[in-house]
């Protein structure tokens, strides 16, 4: 089910925050997040978000396109490096 | 035969049926398509008149989004998704359940037909 239309998008407050810190100084750096919850809004288009994926923090460069996604969708948790061949046994690791 | 919306020309049944074979065109929208253009839905589909046909031609182009028109859209917003580096959009192009459907087993509509690996069960830990 989606999210009521009443409540608006949620945003991550502090984030959000931080983002608009970084526009008011006419900077563009990467910023730090674990806030994989948190909604892409339109004022974070063109900056970089490092999104925490559990492991790592992936550079996540945000076009108009993400708008209205997640951020955790751009960072992926889990690593598929294909099946195991039985010819060739169990590749390392 | 009627032609409607392009190519499509369905025949010999009810109009509403047969504007059902329509790609986009289900039964909610040929119901609303027959009241706007005020035909009643239970005649033959060869009985209408050329205004008719031209009248429903009409409605069609301008509310309702049919056949090529529909699927250039639908493989756009997929080419969107994959475009975008998104979770849905590496689910797309593995070929995989977009949904959060499970894989273990099943999921063979998206995965296409079985591929049997050899020697699978007799292996051991």
């Amino acid at each position: 089910m989606s999210r009521s239309l009443k409540k608006g998008p949620y945003v991550d407050e502090k984030l959000y925050r931080k983002v608009e810190k970084l526009v008011e100084d006419g900077r563009r750096e990467p910023i730090k997040t674990w806030a994989r919850r948190c909604t892409i809004v339109p004022e974070f288009v063109g900056h970089t978000f490092q999104v925490h994926n559990g492991r790592v923090f992936m550079d996540v460069f945000i076009t108009e396109d993400m708008v209205g996604h997640k951020l955790g969708e751009f960072s992926l948790t889990r690593t598929f490096r294909g099946h195991t061949n039985k010819k060739e046994g169990i590749k390392s690791r | 035969m009627p032609r409607i919306a392009g190519v499509d020309v369905p025949d010999k049944k009810k109009i509403y049926y047969a504007l059902q074979y329509i790609h986009g065109i289900g039964p909610k929208f040929a119901a609303d398509l027959l009241a706007e253009a005020q035909i009643e839905p239970h005649v033959k589909a060869n009985e209408l008149t050329e205004q008719q046909i031209a009248s429903i031609n009409a409605i069609l182009d301008t509310s309702f989004l049919v056949e090529g028109a529909l699927r250039r859209q639908v493989q756009q917003n997929i080419q969107r998704l994959r475009d975008i580096r998104c979770y849905r959009g590496d689910r797309h192009r593995r070929g995989l359940p977009v949904r959060g459907q499970q894989t273990r087993c099943n999921a063979r509509t998206r995965k296409g037909r079985k591929k049997t690996v050899a020697g699978k069960k007799g292996v051991k830990g």
